[in-house]
């Protein structure tokens, strides 16, 4: 039995927090679980990496990992860049928990910036990191006027910028961090997810924690919410859509990276969730670039043909 | 009695004193006492030399001056109302629709048109555009105010143009009661008796009217009776 | 445009009711009251620190008065005291059925976005959804308040200042309010834009039927605007009365000195 499996033995409390932090950590869920979308002020503490890299999502997942979770973490809807790697291999020393890179087999997903293709079920929990959590906060500054606009119900102003767009672009420009409306009461960011994921927010299975570390917030979503994307009657809110499918495995349905190859400017996309895409492969699918390795340099033939 | 043959204004027991306070409160006394009936189609002509309170009268009836004592009863709304203690709203109503006011000087409105300022009391009274305009211009065109004048606001008009808007603001309509402070005093002959030929049929329709007119020749022509102000001169 | 004066209802829409405001031992504001009805203008005049702008902030629900009560007929609840009603009521009542015009233009505007949205923006807040329905009618507003509709994407520091407080007007009128509140409408105005200014503002609220307190140090606008008159002095009411009345037979020895002292042209 190793050290880890002890932890009174290693130099860390289970999942890194100390127990008092925890419960403080978890009032706050609780409270925002029970207002959904009211952002809950909460003691964030110093963590091992720095404010603006994930100490919102990391702390909540301190809060509520236990021995019998099982862990996904992604950044841009993969796991396999360097930050998600990082944190994964983290919370699997600190809170000695399985891992892995299948969303469906997950109990806990954090992520930065996106939400995974396949659909979440009961008993999931998606972990989002926030870097801002006011969506009003672009267009007014003082905190004490947007606690206001929230409390009195007063979103006239995101409205506003809503106008604002139309009138420049023509259209409601914008792709990430939609704002929208939670249970018909408050405003919420979503984080910075692009808005072709707002969609799976609403009357979902799981439950979603957003933290923001920096900014000391926590609020959330719970299962069966409604939540809505904030639009005019005559510019309804649309989801970005691609002309290609997903090279590798020709999903139509997912959000797609944008991958440049070469200096020439040939590109490729490439559904952006990679365990999604993984398990499509897996299954057989193929797209017209399919059996391409995108970790070998820009210009080397793909290896091998796909499965 | 029935309404054709009720005063329209019943001023009773009526004094007017001007305190100056930032002249040490000096007491300017006008009248008191002052007693006037004045029954539909009469024209009672207030008269007396200059400084008497002519005017001064004048003013109070319409609730422009506040009386020291007494009171003010106008016919209106089947009822005899106190204009010296009817709330401001109550006021305006009546001198919306019972008693129009021909004032010596015109108080001048930036960028309101002549045709529209007469046409205004009775827009006011939910008379429809169109018709509001044709009898503005009917008045207008009687009162020989040249139709170029009639887009303009009366700012730049002479002090008989001017006198003539007054006029017609106030005969373009039916009021019950009219109270004229020298209407004609800018007025050419000709003018004058189209204004004569207007009051004429305002009385014969049964209005109440007091004035103060400068001219001999308007007074007889319309007056019923004289009133003589310095009847009722208070005592200093 | 419809002129008719609208139907005047029997009881008032505001009733102030001894209202006062101290600010510790300093007086605001003291024992104010009286009663207003759609339709009317009513006229709020007094030298700097006679307390009008104090009362003008109370009565509009902006600040807590120290005594007195504050009526509002609704038009969802009926006749309320506005300062029994809850922080979040309160706030629907100014931002639904109220407008208010401040001095300066930056105060009630935002900056930062264009006149357009500026004047959209009532809509946004009462409910609209229709960026089309939204944008016509704002354009029509922009005609009535003789603002270029070419412009209506400009920011508010691209107007004028004569301009900015069109704009404001124009956000304050948009959403039908039975009420508006104006201080120092044309304060800094030099003079002929000042008149432009009071014209339209009359017949806006003439034709509106509209009731609007209007607070001004300017005799010749309370002259022009105004209907009935307040005047204030070391906080309290020292005349009241129609416009003309207490104007041109002013009975309290300050009201004497305010009219002696105006400069006639």
């Amino acid at each position: 039995m190793s050290a880890t499996n002890n932890p009174s033995a290693s130099a860390y409390n289970y999942a890194y927090l100390d127990e008092q932090t925890k419960r403080m950590i978890r009032r706050a869920i609780l409270k925002a679980v029970a207002i959904p979308g009211y952002q809950v002020p909460f003691g964030s503490r110093e963590m091992p990496v720095p404010y603006g890299w994930g100490t919102g999502g990391i702390q909540l997942t301190a809060a509520i990992i236990g021995p019998d979770d099982v862990y996904k973490c992604i950044d841009q809807g993969a796991d396999d860049t360097t930050n998600a790697v990082s944190i994964r291999r983290f919370f699997a020393r600190v809170a000695n928990v399985r891992t892995t890179e299948q969303t469906g087999e997950a109990t806990i997903i954090q992520t930065r910036h996106r939400i995974p293709e396949a659909r979440l079920s009961e008993g999931q929990i998606m972990v989002y990191q926030v870097p801002m959590p006011e969506p009003l906060r672009h267009l007014e500054a003082r905190e004490t006027e947007t606690r206001a606009m929230h409390a009195y119900e007063e979103y006239g102003l995101h409205y506003l910028s809503l106008y604002e767009s139309v009138s420049a672009y023509g259209r409601i420009a914008g792709g990430a961090d939609y704002a929208v409306l939670v249970d018909e009461r408050y405003l919420m960011s979503p984080s910075p997810i692009p808005k072709f994921d707002n969609p799976k927010l609403h009357q979902s299975e799981a439950l979603h924690l957003f933290g923001a570390g920096r900014e000391k917030r926590i609020y959330a979503v719970p299962p069966h919410t409604d939540v809505r994307s904030l639009d005019f009657e005559d510019y309804p809110f649309e989801l970005q859509s691609w002309e290609e499918v997903c090279a590798l495995c020709a999903a139509t349905d997912s959000y797609q990276d944008e991958v440049i190859l070469d200096d020439a400017g040939t590109r490729m996309f490439v559904c952006s969730d990679s365990a999604y895409c993984a398990e499509r492969r897996a299954a057989g699918h193929a797209g017209p670039m399919a059996g391409h390795d995108l970790d070998h340099e820009p210009g080397h033939e793909a290896e091998g043909a796909a499965a | 009695m029935n309404d054709d043959n009720r005063p329209q204004i019943v001023v009773h027991a009526l004094g007017k004193t001007f305190t100056l306070h930032n002249q040490g409160g000096m007491s300017v006394p006008v009248f008191s006492g002052v007693e006037l009936e004045v029954l539909p189609g009469e024209c009672v002509v207030l008269s007396g030399v200059s400084g008497v309170g002519k005017s001064t009268m004048l003013r109070s009836i319409y609730g422009n001056y506040v009386p020291s004592h007494g009171s003010v009863e106008v016919w209106h709304d089947h009822a005899y109302l106190d204009i010296t203690t009817a709330s401001p709203h109550v006021t305006l109503d009546v001198r919306r629709r019972t008693m129009g006011y021909v004032s010596q000087f015109l108080r001048v409105i930036p960028r309101i048109s002549t045709l529209h300022l007469v046409m205004e009391p009775l827009l006011e009274n939910g008379v429809d555009a169109d018709d509001a305009r044709a009898r503005a211009e009917n008045v207008l065109e009687r009162l020989h105010l040249p139709r170029a004048l009639w887009q303009l606001p009366p700012a730049t008009f002479s002090g008989g143009e001017q006198q003539r808007v007054n006029i017609a603001r106030v005969m373009v309509r039916d009021y019950p009661i009219v109270l004229l402070d020298e209407p004609t005093a800018s007025l050419d002959a000709d003018n004058r008796s189209v204004v004569v030929d207007l009051m004429k049929t305002a009385l014969a329709r049964g209005t109440a009217m007091v004035g103060i007119f400068h001219d001999e020749g308007v007074r007889g022509a319309v007056a019923t009776r004289l009133f003589d102000v310095a009847r009722f001169k208070a005592a200093a | 445009m419809n002129m008719q004066t609208k139907v005047r209802s029997e009881t008032p829409l505001l009733q102030v009711q001894g209202l006062t405001k101290n600010y510790g031992l300093i007086t605001g504001c003291r024992d104010v009251s009286f009663e207003l009805r759609s339709g009317e203008i009513l006229g709020i005049v007094g030298e700097s620190g006679s307390g009008k702008t104090t009362l003008l902030r109370c009565i509009s629900g902006g600040l807590e008065p120290s005594a007195g009560a504050v009526w509002f007929d609704t038009r969802r609840h009926g006749m309320v005291d506005v300062f029994s009603l809850s922080e979040q009521d309160r706030r629907r009542i100014q931002r639904e059925e109220w407008g208010f015009v401040h001095q300066n233009p930056r105060d009630g505007l935002r900056m930062r976005v264009s006149g357009g949205a500026n004047v959209a923006e009532p809509l946004m807040m009462t409910g609209a959804r229709n960026y089309g329905a939204m944008r016509e009618l704002t354009k029509q507003w922009f005609d009535r308040v003789e603002l270029d509709t070419g412009r209506i994407d400009n920011k508010p520091r691209q107007f004028s200042g004569g301009m900015q407080q069109r704009l404001q007007i124009a956000r304050n009128l948009i959403h039908n309010p039975s009420l508006i509140f104006m201080d120092e409408p044309t304060g800094g105005l030099d003079v002929s834009v000042q008149a432009r200014l009071l014209d339209l503002m009359r017949e806006l609220v003439r034709s509106l039927g509209l009731a609007a307190i209007i607070v001004t140090h300017d005799i010749a606008v309370a002259r022009l605007l105004a209907d009935r008159l307040l005047v204030m002095k070391d906080g309290r009411v020292v005349e009241h009365g129609l416009t003309d009345q207490v104007l041109d037979d002013p009975q309290h020895a300050y009201t004497q000195l305010l009219v002696s002292s105006v400069l006639q042209i």
